[in-house]
């Protein structure tokens, strides 16, 4: 190996400079961010902080039947401080997504042991609360004990931890994450369909067409791309609804009869035309540059040697602008894939995705570790799916023009 | 190069030092509310009086509901929101996760009749962080133009497609359309949240919203159901009541409400934990829910007030004239059958429950 020289380290350096703000800007708000939320999934300290010394006492505790009174003792004692210093509602929050209906239980009791000044603390709590004679409330506190978990991460893909350690299924009426998963794959896999399909063409006219004619296509594509998205999705949303200017038309010409009018919008089938719609500039614009790069005269010899113009295009232009499909598609994919607002806003009760889910656990419920192994397992699959392209197609091949 | 023209300069250098100390000056708060002819409403009724009474100025910024923001500002211990107007589930849950400052209901002024604070709010209008504000309820409503013949009257109606066929919207949230389902479904008021506490109950509901499923519309904004009733988009639609009494009086739309088993729920105000400025936002609270502040809002908006002493006041709707009273959901007329919401319960079972309601939608 060459050992650089002064001045080749110096150059190096200063490259390093140069690249230092971007470098620096990167790890602050994407590295950082995201590293600190996939440790959310994982780290969870807030009940084990409020309630050590209870969780350490549940440790001996078999399983079966109440624990022991010094359980009983600790855990009073902890609540209160806990009511004292206003983390109880957090440790309450956690205990509750584990055993529905614990919520009010935990922060009741907390409240009302000030008033109880001494033991005996199991008759004590138990009067406060029937719950705290139920073995499955100390099974959600050691639960949500756990400083590591994988809870979220199970959850994330609708299975539960039993209270005798084993991994089970959730219930039939809870079991959804996996659904949605699935859903955004299909649903984000039939929108970079379809811009292939109606961006391919469009990339194809432009790249062609002369100078003066190419650039105001290109302002066509690229008008929709700087209008705001919230715009877009709403004039979907006057174009498609029932009462909205395409049933009109259709009524008018007596396509379908005024009660039999489509139902194209609240459902899949306005967020893939909203979505499609939305993220077709995507498509068109790594198309574009990589088929400005096809010389024309290609397609000529095709001809010239005797190939029919669809034997031109699959054997000659196809394989040229592969790098440029893949390119797009990726794009498509991996934004669809993350779609937030334009399903909140058209996709009504079937038209929800993974993300919207995320969205909820981060605004409403607040369960951060969710949401987090939620976008965790989505990141690993976005993950998996470019390396399977690597290996099927070779990102080498991925060409912006 | 020159960048700035060197006259500018002094003149950006004096405008920094006025913004540098200008915390003696008189100061800003930050206020957050809903947005929206319920924002305007705040606004006018005691945003701008307030800032005339005390000088001190007033950021509103809207949000959807929700700790979210609050919990990343007090986490961060970078607080700009002072004081947020909270559903009361939220104002609870942010008391105990210590995301609110606790408000002594003693430091409150009087009621309009001298009558003092503790005794002029009613029962459920104070919890330990939260100042109740004002009475608002999730009802039905239809267009008139739009269901010709006989008018739905009950919640059952609602659910009763042979009777009124066509579609419907909801808010895309299991609270309240569970209640709405036994309702319906003929369960006594009183028994309604003891039949959703049974796994039986809850069964029942959801197989009540699933007669209707496939003709519902679900929203999320609280401007959209007016939206959707004017277009014919839906034949009714759950709504917030005072959204649909603007689109009455102010657009005159053909609305109807129906208040048969409304769900009648109270608003909050609350003080984001930890600001710098908590002298000023416990001013506002104070100043904001008093009698006088509740009242003019009311007289903007059908929200009724919490204090016994405000609804006196309540006259008129300051634009459109029209007694307020007929209107206000708390109205004895109104609330005959009406339903309090039942935020414990709730808080305790969103978690399970919206997994659930999620699963069923996407059934």
């Amino acid at each position: 190996m060459k050992v650089p020289v002064a001045h080749e380290r110096r150059a190096q350096l200063r490259a390093l400079g140069l690249v230092a703000p971007l470098l620096i800007f990167i790890g602050v708000t994407f590295i950082a961010p995201l590293a600190t939320m996939l440790t959310r999934s994982v780290h969870d300290p807030v009940v084990a902080d409020a309630l050590p010394e209870t969780l350490a006492l549940l440790e001996a505790w078999d399983g079966t039947g109440t624990p022991p009174e010094a359980v009983y003792a600790a855990a009073a004692r902890e609540l209160e401080r806990a009511a004292a210093e206003r983390t109880v509602g957090q440790v309450a929050g956690r205990v509750n997504r584990v055993q529905g209906g614990l919520r009010s239980v935990v922060t009741g009791t907390a409240r009302d042991l000030g008033d109880i000044g001494q033991g005996p603390w199991r008759e004590a709590m138990t009067a406060i609360d029937e719950a705290w004679a139920d073995p499955a409330t100390w099974h959600a506190i050691r639960t949500t004990g756990e400083r590591f978990t994988a809870r979220h991460y199970l959850n994330a893909v609708d299975l539960q931890r039993l209270p005798d350690g084993s991994v089970a299924s959730q219930p039939e009426e809870r079991r959804i994450y996996l659904r949605l998963f699935l859903r955004t794959l299909m649903v984000s896999g039939v929108i970079t369909l379809l811009c292939l399909l109606l961006g391919y063409p469009i990339a194809h006219l432009i790249a062609r067409a002369p100078p003066h004619r190419a650039n105001l296509l290109l302002v066509l594509v690229l008008v929709p791309f700087w209008t705001s998205l919230l715009v877009r999705t709403t004039a979907w949303i006057v174009l498609l609804q029932t009462q909205g200017v395409l049933n009109d038309i259709l009524v008018a010409m007596g396509l379908v009869s005024d009660d039999g009018r489509l139902a194209m919008v609240y459902n899949m089938t306005g967020t893939i035309v909203a979505m499609t719609h939305v993220l077709l500039p995507f498509m068109v614009l790594p198309l574009y540059s990589v088929m400005r790069g096809i010389p024309s005269t290609h397609m000529n010899a095709a001809a010239s040697l005797g190939a029919t113009p669809l034997q031109a295009f699959l054997r000659v232009y196809w394989p040229q602008s592969l790098p440029g499909v893949g390119a797009g598609a990726l794009l498509v994919f991996i934004l669809a894939i993350g779609y937030y607002i334009t399903p909140a806003l058209v996709g009504g009760s079937d038209g929800q995705l993974i993300s919207n889910m995320i969205a909820y656990h981060m605004q409403t419920s607040l369960n951060w570790g969710l949401a987090a192994a939620l976008g965790g397992v989505l990141l690993a699959g976005v993950l998996l799916l470019y390396a399977l392209y690597d290996r099927l197609v070779g990102v080498e091949r991925m060409g912006l023009g | 190069m020159r960048l700035l023209p060197t006259s500018i300069v002094p003149a950006l250098l004096a405008a920094v030092s006025v913004a540098a100390c200008g915390s003696d000056a008189p100061q800003s708060i930050t206020t957050v509310s809903w947005g929206g002819s319920y924002g305007r409403a705040v606004n006018e009724g005691a945003n701008i009086p307030f800032t005339e009474a005390t000088g001190i100025r007033i950021e509103v910024e809207d949000y959807n509901g929700g700790l979210a923001q609050i919990r990343a500002q007090v986490d961060i211990g970078d607080i700009h929101w002072d004081v947020v107007d909270l559903e009361i589930a939220d104002a609870v849950r942010g008391c105990d996760e210590g995301l609110l400052e606790p408000i002594d209901v003693n430091s409150l002024p009087p009621g309009a009749d001298g009558t003092p604070a503790a005794e002029d709010f009613v029962a459920e209008g104070q919890t330990e962080c939260g100042v109740g504000n004002l009475y608002w309820s999730t009802v039905y409503a239809y267009n008139d133009e739009n269901i010709p013949g006989t008018k739905p009257a009950t919640m059952a109606d609602f659910f009763d497609l042979e009777a009124f066929p066509g579609r419907r919207g909801m808010r895309r949230v299991p609270q309240v359309n569970l209640e709405f389902a036994l309702i319906a479904d003929g369960v006594p008021l009183d028994q309604v949240y003891a039949t959703l506490d049974t796994p039986e109950g809850l069964d029942r509901a959801f197989a009540v919203l699933e007669t209707i499923k496939d003709e519902v519309i679900w929203w999320e904004a609280g401007a959209q159901p007016p939206q959707m009733l004017a277009d014919g988009e839906v034949i009714m639609s759950t709504a917030y009541n005072g959204r649909i009494f603007n689109a009455q009086v102010l657009e005159n739309q053909p609305f109807v409400i129906v208040w048969d088993g409304q769900l009648l729920d109270v608003g909050q105000v609350g003080i984001v934990a930890g600001t710098p400025r908590l002298a000023e936002a416990l001013e506002y609270v104070a100043f904001s829910t008093s009698a006088e502040s509740m009242a003019r809002i009311a007289r903007r908006i059908s929200y009724s007030p919490m204090r016994r002493s405000g609804m006196p006041l309540v006259t008129t709707h300051v634009v459109a004239g029209v007694e307020m009273e007929p209107h206000m959901p708390a109205s004895p007329a109104n609330s005959a059958r009406a339903l309090r919401y039942d935020w414990s319960w709730w808080v305790d079972h969103q978690d399970e429950l919206n997994e659930r309601f999620s699963a069923w939608l996407a059934r």
